[in-house]
């Protein structure tokens, strides 16, 4: 198939339409309103529902809807947005419905700015919203792995009736590179018996609630969903692991910033510095056993973030003590360059 | 002027070996100007003249607080091996439509890299004598060949002609895939501006 030249956003919104996705509800802001003026564009000409909510709590709540229905239902936003929607996640979480959610990463706290950062992490990956629960989180490093990431989201989604967010940030939302669509014609969506459909006094009326108000209940309720957290731990973790094999320092890096820390990593090979990198895919669940495996072997783990070190925990606890874990980020919307996480690799090797 | 591409190809890839000795082809391209200019537009054309040529592309705009000010980048890179980062930091290639871009970033080229200039609008030089420049008064030919709104394509003749990333035919391709179907009438005017810029001599 030919390749075409896509902006983040839009491939993301092409790849739901391709995924099945019918129903997208959103509220534009910077950097990912192409999200929805895409799906603004395509919808109505494919028999879908576009709709810009009057809020992002509005736009979350009618994924809920959707999904509740049994639709693939898609929202996008950007940090201050995804704050909004955490509340409707919790609620999506705990009633065990599939839906994706996307956030182009925008730099915070409060209204922050608008230029690419990875300060959402702690949110995304630890729960922004209340009480137990996970939510898958993808992190593509490239337009076509946000396309065949976002196909993975629609399907973890269904398959494990929960929500998945994609996470990119504001580079990869804005860059263009080229990119090639799956062909789907002829894909069937899975069944879904638990939809709230009607009953056509067929069946009982299925039920979607979050609410229990008997401890026992909810208790029973959430460890049950937890065996299907730990099965995820055990089957879906995604990563990318390069030069690792005899490297003496390994970098830990995702998203774009993983593009520039590749840059970096090809300049301190050449310069006889054998640097390797694992580049988590999936952000939850988390690459630990490939990391506890790499600490165990090197001398040194150089985390690099656009925050001030949110994943490098997850790093630490994976490591556990076998190497020194060090952290090198730039936040408020700077972006790290090559030559200063090369600077950073000299210093610990 | 003869080109000092080959310095900086020795400078930036440092070839170990013999088998490394082959000449690395990496264009790092920064298209700088106002908005309105049509600098996102010169940058789509060049990413997908790399694409057709069967290269690997990527195109990075400046987006938010810039735009609205006035002025407009875009980072193109066009490579043999996949692209890591996006941002061009040190070009190869300066497109500078405005002064103020290309005070700016003048100063990041790479010793024995390109800087093409509307002349029209910049009437400086630049301020060292390492790189190759090339100016020429798109916005007055446009002017002349009363297609004000393509100073843009003409300069991106200039730089066409100058890097010789793509081959004309290559570029034509390009404008077909840049232009929106309901607008192909724009595929020759572009192309008339092109080669304009393309056989500019100045």
């Amino acid at each position: 198939m030919d390749k075409v030249l896509m902006k983040g956003n839009e491939a993301i919104a092409e790849a739901a339409i391709r995924a099945g996705c019918r129903h997208f509800f959103g509220y534009p802001i910077t950097p990912q309103t192409e999200i929805s003026a895409y799906m603004a564009r395509r919808m109505p000409k494919i028999g879908g529902t576009f709709l810009q909510a009057e809020s992002e709590v509005a736009a979350i709540n009618m994924v809920y809807g959707a999904a509740g229905a049994g639709v693939r239902a898609m929202t996008s936003s950007s940090s201050p947005g995804i704050s909004l929607k955490s509340e409707g996640i919790s609620y999506i979480a705990g009633a065990d419905l599939p839906c994706v959610i996307v956030n182009i990463v925008r730099a915070g706290p409060g209204l922050g700015g608008i230029q690419p950062a990875q300060s959402d992490y702690f949110q995304a990956v630890k729960g922004g919203g209340h009480g137990d629960y996970r939510m898958i989180v993808v992190a593509p490093s490239s337009i076509q792995e946000i396309v065949d990431s976002t196909f993975l989201a629609f399907d973890l989604a269904d398959k494990y009736r929960m929500p998945v967010m994609l996470m990119g940030d504001g580079m990869l939302g804005q860059m263009m590179e080229p990119v090639a669509f799956p062909d789907t014609t002829g894909v069937k969506l899975p069944e879904k018996e638990w939809a709230t459909t009607g009953t056509k006094k067929m069946r009982k009326p299925n039920i979607i609630n979050s609410l229990y108000i008997q401890p026992d209940e909810l208790e029973a309720l959430i460890k049950n969903r937890w065996k299907k957290y730990i099965e995820i731990e055990q089957n879906e973790v995604r990563f990318e692991a390069e030069g690792t094999e005899d490297a003496e320092i390994i970098l830990v890096a995702y998203g774009a910033t993983a593009r520039i820390v590749k840059a970096a990593i090809k300049k301190a090979r050449e310069n006889g510095i054998k640097a390797g990198l694992i580049r988590p895919i999936t952000l939850w669940p988390f690459p630990s056993d490939v990391i506890s495996a790499a600490a165990k072997k090197v001398k040194a783990i150089l985390c690099v973030e656009m925050s001030m070190g949110q994943m490098v925990e997850d790093v630490r606890l994976s490591a556990a003590g076998a190497c020194p874990v060090h952290f090198y980020g730039r936040t408020g919307g700077v972006v790290p360059i090559p030559a200063d996480v090369y600077d950073e690799i000299r210093r610990y090797v | 002027m003869p080109s000092k591409r080959l310095n900086y190809i020795a400078i930036r890839f440092m070839p170990h070996t013999a088998a490394e000795r082959r000449i690395a082809m990496t264009y790092e391209i920064l298209f700088a100007g106002f908005g309105g200019q049509g600098i996102l537009f010169s940058g789509k054309v060049a990413a997908y003249a790399g694409l057709m040529g069967d290269m690997e592309v990527s195109w990075l705009p400046s987006y938010g607080p810039e735009m609205r000010g006035g002025t407009a980048n875009c980072h193109v890179i066009i490579s043999d091996s996949p692209v890591g980062s996006p941002i061009v930091n040190n070009p190869t290639d300066l497109v500078a439509m405005n002064l103020p871009s290309f005070t700016k970033f003048e100063k990041t080229v790479l010793t024995g890299g390109n800087i093409i200039a509307d002349s029209s609008l910049i009437s400086i030089k630049p301020d060292r004598d390492d790189i190759n420049f090339y100016p020429i008064p798109a916005t007055q030919m446009a002017s002349d060949m009363e297609i004000p709104k393509l100073a843009n394509m003409i300069i991106f003749g200039k730089l066409i002609a100058v890097s010789k990333f793509a081959t004309m035919e290559t570029v034509r391709k390009a404008v077909e895939k840049s232009v929106p179907p309901s607008k192909k009438e724009l595929i020759e005017v572009n192309m008339k501006a092109i080669e304009a810029g393309y056989n500019y001599i100045g």
